[in-house]
């Protein structure tokens, strides 16, 4: 089950009376990975071949002239095949990929929300990875303290928070992790498809969350391959392929237009 | 329970007062060298998170737990002390077990602080394709966790010197000085590594053989005085390990202080291999998602 299909928004979206400001905006971005046509893995090999000018890449368009913007406490959904470049335009809010060609602009700090749990380690306790982990969201020591009891209580692994990570199930985890990532206050949020992690009692718990986060005014980026959670959760969305935004707006329309790619 | 949270929630609805909010724009930057250390200022905390999950978890599992960093060189000291003296019959110089522990703790924190930082950012790179974390923070950690080491490793240098009747001099207190070069070092060494390994993915292979190699040509483990007198000079001033590992051996073993003489090569090769390792690594960062 999905998490985000129970809960219908749009409902009472805290709306303000001027229309909201942006606070992503891609211009025209691209991202271009070369990869070699042959593996060349020694560095003489390397040396060798530049000289003669023999190193020849393949070159793959993850991105491809995309521009969009999003508002302020905007849920916005990205829909597309594997290997669209959903990641990749991801990867681009979240500072970590640089574009190859064209502007990125976000304002705010981002949390991503994608595979919950990455920087954990599992010889480390709970409370020692909430720690770690906080810190890779840059966070202060103070401010952690200030936030441990929160996460610990949302989490609800009080009993365990001493024991070393490896001894979790992975659905305690996955509950830390999304804990830790709930309570980073970002003002846009990154899903990547990882909601339906924990049992069915914490799925709600973390969807009424996300409900309450948005309600203050963050922007959510927002990917699934659940049309309904696309549907019901996002304002607007777009759907990416090979590379291209070939259709952004209306949730509806773009999922009418993402069936029909796929019926293709 | 529902209510727990509920309430908690909207505590949480109630604190929304925030500090200027950070704007990230991909076309506009500085100089890459300086917004890594920025960056890196910035995410301090991270480092020392990371520093202290090192040296946590590195024996977490095992009996003795952080014991094995002193016991760890003093084990391998006895090798080399009984492999030495007895199958080279080289124990010319007194206190011959002090002379390797001291090579060995520079030596060590060297090697292992560089390869760490390698592994760290080719293995552990993943990581840097799902969060933003300033890219040096891999090296940094390792070059603080060899430092934690280190540290450490000097009270059994100590002890072994008290067993040995090495004096232990006022000199002693200089041994800050060395350290820090040597972290220097090793960070502009280490950021170089890396940053090839990225590209190159056999340089983690062959940089172990390197390492092997420059060790037997650096005095640690043998008094510079065994190396035939016709390379010797050539062997030695050539060799920037060769500086660090003496600085850091003569407040200790030697317990004196260091002339101009001894610490200027070690502060001018500490300080470019550190300028132009970060001048390159950070340069090159950005391209590493691209390759990671």
């Amino acid at each position: 089950m999905n998490l985000l299909t129970e809960y219908k928004p749009a409902v009472n979206l805290p709306q303000s009376p001027e229309s909201p400001e942006d606070v992503i905006r891609l211009e025209n971005v691209s991202v271009r990975y070369r990869v070699p046509s042959e593996r060349i893995g020694t560095f003489k090999e390397y040396m060798i071949r530049r000289i003669q000018g023999k190193i020849q890449h393949h070159v793959f368009w993850a991105l491809k002239d995309v521009s969009l913007t999003v508002k302020k406490g905007e849920v916005f959904g990205l829909v597309g095949q594997n290997g669209a470049g959903k990641s990749t335009l991801l990867k681009l809010v979240a500072r970590v990929l640089r574009p190859t060609e064209g502007k990125v602009w976000v304002k705010g700090r981002v949390a991503p929300l994608l595979e919950v749990g990455a920087g954990f380690h599992p010889e480390l306790t709970g409370r020692e990875n909430i720690f770690l982990n906080g810190a890779m969201l840059g966070f202060t020591r103070q401010e952690m303290e200030e936030k441990f009891q929160r996460i610990v209580d949302f989490s609800e692994l009080k009993d365990f928070i001493d024991a070393p990570l490896r001894t979790y199930s992975s659905g305690m985890y996955a509950r830390l992790g999304f804990s830790v990532a709930i309570d980073a206050e970002p003002e846009i949020l990154i899903v990547d498809e990882i909601l339906s992690v924990g049992d069915e009692a914490f799925q709600r718990k973390s969807s009424a969350r996300l409900q309450t986060i948005r309600g203050q005014g963050v922007t959510i980026l927002l990917v699934s391959h659940s049309m309904a959670t696309i549907e019901n959760m996002c304002q607007r969305a777009s759907l990416l392929s090979h590379g291209s935004l070939v259709a952004l707006g209306d949730p509806v329309e773009v999922i009418q237009a993402y069936r029909q790619l796929q019926a293709r | 329970m529902r209510c727990v949270w509920l309430c908690s929630l909207n505590e949480k609805v109630m604190r929304i007062s925030r500090e200027e909010i950070p704007i990230y724009d991909s076309a506009q930057r500085r100089s890459h060298a300086i917004f890594e250390l920025r960056e890196a200022l910035k995410y301090r905390y991270l480092i020392q998170e990371l520093v202290r999950r090192d040296v946590l978890t590195r024996y977490k599992r095992s009996f003795l737990g952080i014991a094995w960093t002193m016991l760890n060189p003093l084990g391998m000291m006895l090798v080399w002390t009984i492999v030495f003296s007895q199958v080279f019959k080289t124990s010319s110089i007194t206190g011959y077990a002090a002379y390797v522990l001291s090579g060995m703790l520079a030596w060590n924190f060297f090697s292992q602080s560089t390869t760490a930082a390698m592994v760290n950012l080719v293995w552990g790179g993943g990581l840097l394709n799902r969060i933003y974390i300033p890219r040096a923070s891999f090296a940094l950690a390792a070059i603080g966790t060899g430092l934690v080491n280190l540290s450490i490793g000097v009270i059994p240098l100590c002890i072994v010197m008290l067993f040995t009747g090495v004096p232990i001099n006022i000199s002693i207190i200089f041994l800050p000085v060395p350290m820090l070069l040597l972290a220097c070092f090793s960070l502009g060494m280490g950021l170089i590594i890396s940053t090839s390994a990225v590209y190159f993915p056999d340089v983690a292979e062959m940089y172990q053989i390197v390492l092997a190699a420059w060790m037997f040509l650096t005095p640690v483990m043998y008094p510079p005085e065994v190396l035939p007198a016709a390379y010797r000079f050539w062997i030695l001033h050539l060799n920037p390990m060769y500086y660090l590992v003496q600085l850091f051996r003569i407040p200790v073993y030697y317990g004196r202080f260091p002339t101009w003489a001894e610490l200027i090569p070690a502060i001018l090769i500490s300080t470019v291999a550190l300028v132009f390792g970060w001048w390159f690594f950070s340069n090159k960062a950005d391209e590493f998602a691209y390759r990671i």
